[in-house]
């Protein structure tokens, strides 16, 4: 990656965290602390990585996301609406009464989302099953999938990798958000899930570590991804991260998982991050 | 009905799905580790290469289900009814009901006569579960050939479908080539003094109280109603109208299944007096099957003696 595109993602990513704030000041709700901490592997996605057309979400032979944290809605829609799926002018509509930007992700309401979430768990074995079709038709078709780390206490994610694995799931890259916090508290305190890696590689995954803000780590990450085709096993990228990364109140705070920021902090929060962009833009 | 060539429904099931595949390259099956007890087996013989076991994890393969449905694929998803409409029903729910995709859930070993296994596998609320779902179809089978019929129905249909299937085998009384319908109920003996309104397996049982009640000198109306959602209400009011009176009569709990669909258009739109024959909310247990269906009351006698009271006779 040349310098240039780098710094071009890492714009991106800022526009896709002021329409996390955007959004869920706009909504009064929301989940911008894990939307934030996914911001820039959601940038990489689909500024980078996946073979999409904004003019034509259902394309067939797309790769498709699936967001199993379906919580984190507000980072998908805001790089979908910069990626051109919709205006960003819809952001802050996000759980109006009357908006198509359900809390948690709509496949039939929302053009780019792949599929329907929110409930935990669930969206791993929904993105298995699209791989495994993807393999049955013979389609080159990548199928990634984000998961919290909080998320890794649902047993069903574990059933989910065993069918991948089992199934040779080449074609599915499994993305785990280990911002180290969820609702309730610090993820070690409240259900431990690790040693994270540990139990993807026992699962029969080909396991990466990287730093999740950091793009020439993401890129080399799908890099291997790419190279892991044709091994017949999936791939787990484990990204540790910051929950709240950006905006300097919300950085590592477990009260910002679900809490939208009043006027005051959403200026204030916008102002760090224009402050952030015009550094990009010297 | 001793004469009668019996075969089980989950039989047809598996029967259904490999003279289907043949035609229909797109269709695929998922189990749970019960591909023998299912009958998936028999399609798994006929195409390996399409059908998928994805172990003892129910909820994972109804999600699964959801995935491959999302590529174009359509997907029969098999386990017995108590962990497809029990254990995943909030799979069922969130990942195939509300983004309303083409998977159909095939259930086998519903209800009391799954037999000895006893309670914790005899399923009587799975009715009650898949029709709160919006959107989606419900349906049981009365014999072999309507059950082959709606299986080639549900993969012609677009949208989520529940069919329960039966472990037991039970009366064939369809000619072959009946003309099924989705949505359609069907009157198999006429009548103007009650209206028997049964599904499933109960169907035959319908049909013999219909005859002992005509030697009493009671007009049943004897209808199968395959599909308990959407109901036929049409067809329900027509009954209630004729006939004043309704039995109904299901291998499922009195609660939230075709009883209870069928009192909910009666109480809105032709009240008349219902009596409902089902397992009277309580847990099944250990036995012969077609010994624990006489022990709960689903049994010919029993449609009889409560129509009877019903009726005041």
């Amino acid at each position: 990656m040349t310098s240039d595109e780098k710094k071009a993602l890492q714009l991106t990513a800022v526009k896709v965290r002021e329409g996390i704030l955007t959004s869920t000041h706009g909504a009064k709700a929301g989940h911008p602390g894990g939307s934030l901490s996914a911001a820039d592997l959601f940038t990489y996605l689909y500024f980078k990585e996946m073979r999409i057309d904004p003019k034509n979400p259902r394309w067939e032979d797309r790769d498709r996301f699936v967001l199993s944290k379906g919580h984190t809605a507000p980072g998908l829609y805001a790089a979908l609406a910069n990626r051109g799926f919709f205006s960003v002018d819809a952001l802050p509509t996000l759980r109006h009464i009357d908006s198509f930007l359900q809390g948690h992700p709509n496949m039939n309401t929302v053009p780019g989302v792949d599929m329907s979430t929110g409930s935990l768990g669930q969206g791993l074995s929904a993105a298995a099953g699209m791989a495994k079709g993807a393999k049955f038709l013979g389609k080159d078709v990548n199928v990634y999938s984000l998961l919290g780390d909080g998320e890794l206490a649902e047993g069903q994610i574990w059933e989910a990798t065993m069918f991948a694995a089992h199934y040779k799931l080449d074609n599915l890259c499994i993305i785990a958000d280990i911002n180290g916090l969820q609702i309730d508290g610090r993820t070690c305190d409240v259900m431990n899930t690790e040693p994270v890696d540990a139990k993807f590689e026992a699962f029969g995954c080909h396991v990466i570590k990287i730093n999740g803000h950091d793009f020439d780590d993401i890129a080399a990450a799908f890099e291997k991804f790419h190279a892991n085709k044709g091994t017949g096993k999936p791939t787990a990228i484990l990204m540790k991260t910051t929950k709240g990364k950006g905006v300097s109140y919300m950085e590592d705070n477990a009260g910002w998982h679900g809490k939208a920021p009043n006027d005051e902090e959403y200026a204030k929060g916008m102002a760090e991050l224009a402050a952030a962009r015009a550094a990009l833009e010297v | 009905m001793a004469e009668m060539k019996k075969v089980a429904t989950r039989d047809s099931y598996g029967n259904a799905l490999k003279e289907l595949g043949a035609a229909a390259p797109n269709l695929v099956v998922l189990d749970a580790d019960l591909a023998g007890a299912t009958k998936t087996g028999t399609f798994q013989k006929a195409y390996p290469e399409r059908h998928f076991d994805c172990g003892i994890a129910e909820a994972n393969m109804i999600n699964v289900a959801a995935g491959l449905s999302t590529m174009g694929l359509v997907p029969f998803a098999a386990t017995f009814a108590m962990f497809a409409a029990g254990r995943a029903y909030e799979q069922v729910r969130n990942t195939i009901g509300y983004p309303h995709l083409n998977v159909k859930i095939g259930a086998t070993h519903g209800g009391i006569s799954v037999g000895e296994d006893g309670a914790s596998h005899q399923c009587c609320e799975d009715f009650a579960l898949m029709r709160t779902i919006p959107g989606m179809t419900v349906m049981c089978p009365a014999d072999d050939v309507e059950a082959r019929a709606m299986v080639k129905a549900a993969y012609e249909m677009d949208g989520p479908v529940y069919m329960r299937f039966g472990r037991a085998a039970t009366p064939v009384f369809h000619e072959e080539g009946f003309n099924f319908q989705i949505g359609k109920g069907e009157v198999l003996q006429d009548g103007t003094d009650v209206a028997i309104i049964a599904t499933g397996i109960m169907v035959p049982e319908a049909i013999e109280a219909g005859k002992t009640l005509a030697e009493a000198g009671i007009s049943a109306r004897v209808i199968n109603m395959a599909t308990i959602k959407p109901l036929d209400e049409e067809l329900v009011l027509k009954a209630a109208k004729e006939c004043g009176k309704i039995v109904t009569v299901e291998e499922h709990s009195v609660i939230g299944g075709l009883g209870e669909a069928v009192c909910s258009v009666l109480a809105e739109k032709c009240p008349v007096p219902v009596k409902r024959v089902g397992v009277n909310d309580e847990f099944g247990h250990s036995g012969p099957a077609a010994a624990l269906l006489k022990a709960f009351g689903l049994c010919a006698d029993n449609i009889v003696a409560q129509t009877k009271t019903l009726l005041g006779k």
